[in-house]
């Protein structure tokens, strides 16, 4: 079936079976492999994306064929003209990521959380990525780089040398 | 930043990521993101028993399916010489498709190979198989009887792999039987399984000049590369292995597995690249489980609590085949560091293994080889003796710690341990904790019935492995490398025999060797993963990366300086032995006016060399004499809902000691995740099998691994004792938080609950299981006085 997606501003027309996720449409029609896929149960959030501007969805929960005539923003969308996103600003300030499997998912899920609540507290953050799994970081410097983008930590922590 | 450390040029200094940006942007280049033209997809056909005979193997409907292109089964492969794979420590062999029989669920029966992930799926899902049921062995206390034999293909016929032991098996009975005081306790670390968030995959294909390329979340990539040579008698130098970037290891994507030799063998067979990526379940189900120790721990003490003796017996539950991906001698790793931190007289551990129809491991769980079981038997069995003596368990970890001018302290059991001041750590944790005020408020609450404890943990670990007389894999020796080369305008490139799998090498390499030269860290490039540039390593687990890779580059930068050491002579007019580096320039001694810079002398190398070689680069390759002891005091504090049983990790303090410290943001960072995972081990991952041996945890869902809203917020500290006989003093730090947590957050369940009468719960302690031990405990089954 043919379906049709905007993603990242950029219309994508793609034939696919019926059964095709959209985070594999992504992936592997579209070329866009930031999304990725660490589970088969919708537990772990790496292929997390927004759909329609503020809904954070699991990209491997919803079908190629309901993003049909739909607006999708992936990783690869957050940068504008080669500016980081205060989210990605953060996480690499906080050191927000470690393997960076997970990031993609976490920053889509900080980004809907965010469009919800512009100042979230240290729960509403823990609580919000409770749907994203990172084995690397342990969350600690992931609820930093929120506070960061959200304006409630100063920035860059780290040294740049 | 909690983590301190002295900065100097470049190291000590929380440089930020230099491999950040591309993560960030959805730029990785994980395996899965790999696509090659004509690529084929591979799906495996798994078995649904445990244990069952295989009768006959239909493929023709799984052919029908639109889009396969292929099946191949175990005989087809034992045609082939391919049927078996060797473990990595040598001691058995892993079936790699099913022949004859299955030993476990999950298990690898059949290799479908389509146009489509899906229609991979779809074929794997029409292969029909014949089986015929066998009895299940699903405990290792079984399977010590022999009565159902497991492994009919072996010489040796019985389900007990090996018996290994370390020690004074006759003074350490003596020294127990005439000990004042006694402890023994079972002490089960379960199964559990290290779940990186990317699973496990690879492309192979023989590209035009018949090489092949096979790109796979390796741990190991020149062991995987040397191994195929062996393995399949393809040349080495046509076999070009990448590891790409890596989604998270933990040990898990160090050994071989099936689905790589079976894309291999798809990709000659057909003649087209083969990606193959397991999905969860079959992660969780078929690739590297760690742990399944049951520790039979004895301690022998004075009334007044100095330690006498320690005994450790374990029986331990390898599954089907026993594929530990051990790199040293011993069949039981390193398990010799139980006596931990403390001054044991005599000592005496001993490990027997045993076939179960489970699956094949285990694996070294962000440790080296079986730490973390040494560790918590320790920290745990610790705690259980300061009990029976009635005495404070910190009071008596003070007394019985190896004291600082013990050093090179040369333990019970075999090792001689690099350095440490475990008072210091302890005190420092303390203090920082607040240990006096919570033993106040532990009182006052104790005396409303309300259950709160304090828990410690005080664990020597031992890493970097490791010296070559105890360490090989397949018997290349556990050294590891780097190249570096400087080029004429001061930038440069090293590569290492180490694989990042998060642990940010792409930032730390270069921060060592813009260190050792005087160079800008921005301007190094990092490269590894890459058998056909890097030079050979045994890659990244074990904390072996900063300890051995970390010397070599270490190392390999000092042979830079002193090749640049000629060529600034050359500039200074003077001779070599007039040049001295001071404050990371040359200079003519006692002349600090006359200098000049690495930059300067880069540039120089291939300008301006005089008669000198040009060029400006070095390797080394580094044999460490002896492995690290990173060591922490770690402490939880937790309150105990006694109607739920709900346990809240109201604080967690880690005061690790790594030695000198190259990132301290990056030390941090490692510190919080290997915390998490040690949480995890503690509060609920485990790998669960029924009677029958079916895999009850296949996913997400019924495996639990920590969310941000249940993962304690994590406070460090860090004390320096820098190893001696490392060149810049680091000892590794990424799994002492993994090894040296667990028995804190039990410590401190068990503390909690000790008003009931509680000595002991294995892990998970889960609300469920702590619910049920204070029901009972109120009830009186376990003999405990009820408190109002």
């Amino acid at each position: 079936m043919k379906v049709s997606v905007k993603v990242n501003g950029v219309t994508y027309e793609r034939d696919v079976e019926p059964r095709t996720l959209l985070a594999y449409f992504l992936r592997e029609d579209c070329g866009l492999t930031g999304a990725h896929v660490g589970c088969d149960t919708s537990s772990c959030g790496c292929c997390v994306v927004v759909v329609d501007g503020a809904r954070a969805v699991k990209s491997c929960t919803m079908f190629a064929a309901q993003a049909d005539g739909h607006e999708v923003l992936t990783v690869e969308g957050l940068a504008q003209a080669g500016t980081l996103h205060p989210l990605q600003q953060g996480f690499w300030d906080q050191h927000g990521l470690q393997c960076g499997f997970c990031t993609p998912g976490m920053l889509l899920t900080s980004y809907a959380l965010l469009q919800q609540n512009a100042t979230p507290s240290e729960t509403d953050i823990r609580e919000g990525l409770a749907g994203n799994l990172c084995r690397c970081t342990g969350y600690q410097n992931i609820v930093k780089a929120v506070q960061q983008a959200s304006g409630q930590l100063p920035a860059a922590v780290a040294a740049a040398s | 930043m909690s983590i301190e450390s002295k900065p100097r040029h470049s190291v000590g200094k929380a440089m930020k990521r230099k491999e950040d940006p591309r993560f960030l942007q959805g730029k990785g280049n994980y395996v899965d993101d790999l696509k090659v033209p004509g690529m084929l997809y591979l799906s495996l056909a798994r078995s649904p028993y445990p244990h069952a005979e295989i009768k006959n193997i239909d493929i023709s409907e799984a052919m029908k399916v639109p889009g396969v292109k292929a099946v191949i089964i175990g005989k087809d492969l034992e045609a082939a010489g391919l049927g078996w794979l060797p473990t990595f420590h040598g001691f058995d062999k892993q079936m790699v498709l099913a022949i004859g029989k299955v030993l476990f669920q999950y298990q690898e029966v059949a290799a479908v190979f389509a146009e489509s992930r899906a229609a991979a799926e779809d074929g794997a899902e029409a292969v029909q198989v014949d089986y015929a049921p066998l009895p299940v062995v699903a405990d290792p206390f079984a399977s010590k009887t022999d009565q159902v034999l497991l492994r009919p293909d072996r010489d040796s016929k019985t389900n007990h792999i090996f018996h290994w032991e370390v020690g004074n098996k006759d003074g350490t009975e003596r020294a127990l039987a005439s000990s004042a005081k006694k402890i023994k306790q079972r002490i089960w670390f379960q199964r559990c399984h290290p779940a990186p968030l990317e699973p496990c995959g690879c492309v192979a294909w023989f590209d035009t000049m018949g090489r092949l390329q096979f790109h796979v979340t390796s741990q190991a990539p020149h062991v995987y590369r040397t191994a195929l040579a062996l393995v399949t008698g393809i040349a080495e130098d046509k076999i070009h292995v990448v590891s790409p970037d890596i989604g998270g290891g933990f040990g898990n994507k160090v050994p071989v597995y099936p689905g790589y030799v079976c894309a291999i063998v798809g990709a000659l067979k057909i003649g087209r690249p083969v990606k193959w990526i397991e999905t969860r379940t079959e992660n969780l189900t078929s690739t590297g489980f760690a742990r399944d120790y049951h520790m039979d721990v004895e301690i022998g003490a004075t009334p007044d609590g100095r330690v006498t003796a320690l005994h450790v017996a374990t029986t331990a539950d390898h599954g089907a085949f026993d594929a530990a991906a051990d790199p040293s001698k011993y069949p039981a790793g390193i398990f010799g560091i139980v006596t931990g931190s403390y001054d044991f007289p005599v000592a005496h551990a001993e490990v027997d293994a045993y076939f179960t129809n489970k699956a094949p491991g285990g694996i070294a769980y962000r440790c080296s080889f079986r730490v973390t079981e040494a560790s918590y038997a320790i920290e745990r069995g610790m705690d259980i003796l300061a009990d029976e003596l009635g005495m404070d368990a910190v009071e008596l970890r003070q007394k019985n710690f190896v004291k600082k001018d013990q050093f090179p302290y040369p333990s019970a059991l075999g090792f001689t341990y690099d350095s440490g001041d475990y008072h210091n750590t302890l005190g420092v944790a303390l203090e920082k904790v607040g240990y006096k005020a919570l033993l106040k408020e532990q009182a006052e609450r104790r005396a409303k019935g309300e259950l709160m404890g304090i828990g410690f943990s005080t664990f020597t670990e031992v890493v970097g492995a490791g010296p070559s007389k105890h360490f090989d894999i397949l018997g290349i020796k556990m050294f590891d490398s780097a190249e570096i080369r400087i080029h004429p305008t001061g930038a440069g490139i090293v590569r290492a025999g180490t694989k990042s799998q998060g642990q940010g090498h792409e930032t730390t390499w270069a921060q060592i060797v813009a260190e050792e030269l005087g160079l800008d860290p921005q301007t190094i490039m990092v490269e590894e993963g890459d058998t056909d540039t890097a030079p050979y390593g045994l890659g990244t687990y074990a904390s072996r990366s900063t300890p051995v890779a970390g010397a070599a580059i270490t190392m390999a930068a000092r042979r830079v300086r002193e090749k640049a050491r000629k060529i600034a002579a050359h500039l200074l007019e003077v001779g070599e032995g007039d040049v001295e580096w001071v404050d990371y320039k040359f200079q003519v001694k006692g002349v600090p006016a006359k200098t000049v810079t690495m930059k300067e002398v880069a540039f120089a190398a291939y300008t301006n060399m005089a008669t000198n070689e040009p060029g400006l680069e070095a390797t080394y390759y580094y044999d460490p004499p002896n492995m690290t002891y990173p060591c922490g005091a770690y402490v939880a504090v937790v309150d105990i809902d006694r109607e739920t049983g709900e346990v809240k990790v109201r604080r967690f303090l880690a005061v690790d000691d790594c030695g000198v410290v190259i990132n301290p943001m990056v030390v941090e960072g490692q510190i919080h995740g290997g915390l998490t995972e040690g949480f995890a081990m503690a509060y609920m991952q485990e790998i669960q099998y029924d009677a029958e041996g079916n895999h009850l945890n296949t996913n997400f869902a019924d495996y639990l691994v920590p969310t941000s809203a249940e993962t304690p917020r994590w406070e460090t500290a860090n004390t320096v004792t820098p190893s001696p006989h490392h060149p810049m003093g680091a000892k590794g730090v990424g799994e002492s938080p993994n090894v040296g947590s667990p028995a804190a957050f039990v410590n401190a369940v068990i503390d909690a609950l000790s008003p009931l009468g509680i000595r002991h719960l294995d892990m998970p302690v889960n609300r469920d299981k702590v619910w049920r031990a204070i029901r009972d405990a109120e009830a009186g089954k376990t003999g405990a006085a009820v408190f109002a």
